[in-house]
């Protein structure tokens, strides 16, 4: 019978055949830990009297989520990290230049490869064909000292995606309208498997906002096949050699089909307090925002900066509206810098934040007070995430985030096109 | 993890307590200082969890049992999570359903997690768990309850307490 692609990576990786519901030992190709969930990594890793990394050069560092530190204790951490790779012969990217998720698609994912990270949104490099996934502190202690890890083999969903986005609707509609379906556990422990004739026009940017997602409705993977674009992709980045093609078996056993005409959709958000909680824009227009911020893993790349600075170019920010924008790298920000985004952003009214994680997790850079309400790019609108459990998150695309600043409220994009 | 059965009682909460809800976001800078970030454990959700939760494994009557219901953990990878969970005197989690990477966190700190039908507790019953066949008795209405059954290494950690003495004890991961 033939393979998903989740089966395929991970039959390779143990070296033998994983079906569905297989529990098995896969290789680690690349294993990452970053600031938060890293000290605990390093605990373990210490605690299990571990001595050395299996692999050194694909073990990473990444200090992006206090990124400037706002407080000693944090500061405290970075400096234990520091020493830890200095220690062990590992690689560190430093406060600035980037999200670790951005830097791992810039730099090391390639299709086939088990990635583990101890961040939940690893799964975003499940854009380039990777099979990446979250995980605590102890197993990737475990993964960077023994190169291994153990998986149950997930079912997989099959999502076919066909049809071309409207105008104003982008990646970010597309799985928030996803999540919407299947809900926020609807996936759990599953693979979701993009495929379908919209792929051949679908750009990694926006793979990596899908990808980025998955974690949402719970699964373990957001998987893409490897294409020409994946292709393309690594040969922009100096590893054009790591490609190599890859797709599901024809007769794969899927453990459900989901078809997505992507001419269909508008744009959509999130509402509070919880992911799954998806409506189309058009249905709260009119809600008053008092931060709109735009970056993060989810929608902090050059593609979302082009779109909010169309829209924001020669516009200004509501007065009682803040506008932060953070972008997912370094080398996003110098481009953005060099096509002139940042200056449509900066002239409209923006803060622009150092690449990191900022705003997102609540413990710097765009904290929220009682009430307020933001509109935000992010993945997440937990109740408390940006810091304060008396806030209110919207989550959309970069375009209606733009859109949004302008009017001060929650606004569709497509009145700004 | 020596105790193969264990008694206790239950605090109820709801669906849906992601890992934002047990350590907030705002407390990140406590992560390398476990027994002060405890103290928040659930504050926005229950702020008398902590104290249920010490008082009740004070009491020597057996232990805190943290019962929730469906996707128990949604949300970020940190460990962090089931470990204040446990710090705080839980002695076992109940839940319909959990996301993946909070189950996979709280065996690997020794925590025991089952998933079973929770509607059939209420706050404050008394239940006896018996971690070797997986079943619940409900001695406050009487019911019994099966949990799902985990892979046989997942049980194996759990038997050690936690994937840190596994991997002392084994030098690997044995399926």
């Amino acid at each position: 019978m033939g393979k998903t692609l989740a089966e395929k990576i991970l039959s390779l990786k143990s070296h033998g055949e994983a079906k569905a519901g297989d529990v098995m030992i896969a290789d680690v190709d690349l294993a990452f830990v970053q600031d938060t969930t890293g000290p605990l990594t390093i605990r373990q890793f210490k605690e299990s009297s571990f001595e050395a990394l299996a692999k050194p050069q694909q073990t990473i560092i990444f200090l992006d989520h206090a990124a400037p530190s706002p407080a000693q204790q944090l500061s405290n951490d970075h400096i234990l990290l520091r020493r830890f790779a200095e220690e062990i012969g590992c690689c560190i990217y430093e406060v600035g230049e980037g999200i670790c998720h951005q830097l791992v698609a810039e730099n090391f994912a390639n299709p086939g490869d088990v990635i583990v990270g101890a961040d939940s949104h690893t799964v975003t490099a499940g854009a380039l064909g990777a099979f990446a996934t979250g995980m605590g502190s102890s197993d990737v202690a475990v993964a960077l000292a023994l190169g291994k890890t153990w998986f149950r083999v997930p079912e997989s969903f099959l999502i076919e995606l066909n049809g071309v986005f409207p105008q104003g609707v982008y990646a970010k509609d597309l799985i928030l309208y996803l999540i919407g379906q299947i809900g926020a556990d609807g996936a759990n422990y599953k693979a979701l498997e993009f495929s379908g004739k919209a792929l051949a026009q679908m750009t990694m940017s926006q793979r990596l906002t899908i990808a980025n997602m998955a974690v949402e409705a719970g699964a373990k993977v957001g998987l893409f096949p490897a294409d020409k674009i994946t292709r393309d992709f690594l040969k922009e980045y100096g590893r054009g050699d790591k490609y190599k093609p890859l797709s599901p078996d024809a007769g794969a056993n899927y453990e459900r089909v989901m078809p997505v005409n992507l001419d269909r959709l508008e744009p959509m958000l999130s509402l509070p307090h919880a992911v799954d909680n998806v409506r189309p824009v058009t249905q709260v227009k009119g809600v008053k925002i008092q931060q709109a911020f735009i970056g993060t893993c989810t929608n902090g790349r050059l593609e979302d900066l082009a779109v909010a600075a169309e829209i924001l170019k020669e516009q200004k920010r509501h007065p009682r509206t803040r506008l932060l924008i953070a972008p997912a790298s370094r080398q996003v920000l110098i481009r953005a810098i060099e096509k002139g985004y940042i200056q449509s952003l900066i002239e409209a009214g923006a803060i622009i934040l150092p690449p990191g994680c900022t705003a997102c997790l609540g413990l710097h850079q765009g904290v929220l007070g009682d009430g307020e309400v933001c509109l935000s790019t992010a993945n997440r609108n937990f109740k408390g995430r940006m810091g304060n459990s008396e806030a209110m998150i919207y989550l959309a695309s970069p375009a209606t985030a733009a859109a949004s600043a302008i009017r001060g409220e929650i606004t569709d994009p497509r009145e700004f096109m | 993890m020596s105790d193969l059965v264990l008694k206790g009682k239950a605090i109820k909460l709801g669906d849906n307590i992601s890992t934002d809800d047990i350590i907030p976001g705002r407390f990140a800078h406590l992560r390398s200082n476990l027994p002060e970030l405890a103290k928040h454990v659930l504050e926005d959700t229950m702020p008398e969890f902590a104290s249920r939760a010490r008082t009740l494994s004070a009491a020597g009557e057996g232990k805190a049992i943290l019962v929730a219901g469906k996707n128990l953990g949604l949300g970020s990878s940190r460990e962090h999570a089931p470990v204040v969970i446990k710090m705080s005197g839980v002695g076992a989690i109940l839940a319909k359903s959990a996301a993946r990477i909070f189950f996979r966190n709280a065996i690997n700190q020794g925590l025991p997690i089952l998933l079973c039908d929770t509607d059939k507790i209420g706050d404050g019953d008394e239940l006896e768990i018996n971690l070797t066949d997986g079943m619940i008795a409900n001695l406050t209405s009487g019911i019994t309850l099966s949990c799902s059954k985990m892979p046989p290494i997942m049980s194996a950690i759990l038997k050690e307490g936690g994937l840190i003495p596994y991997i002392q004890k084994h030098k690997d991961l044995k399926l």
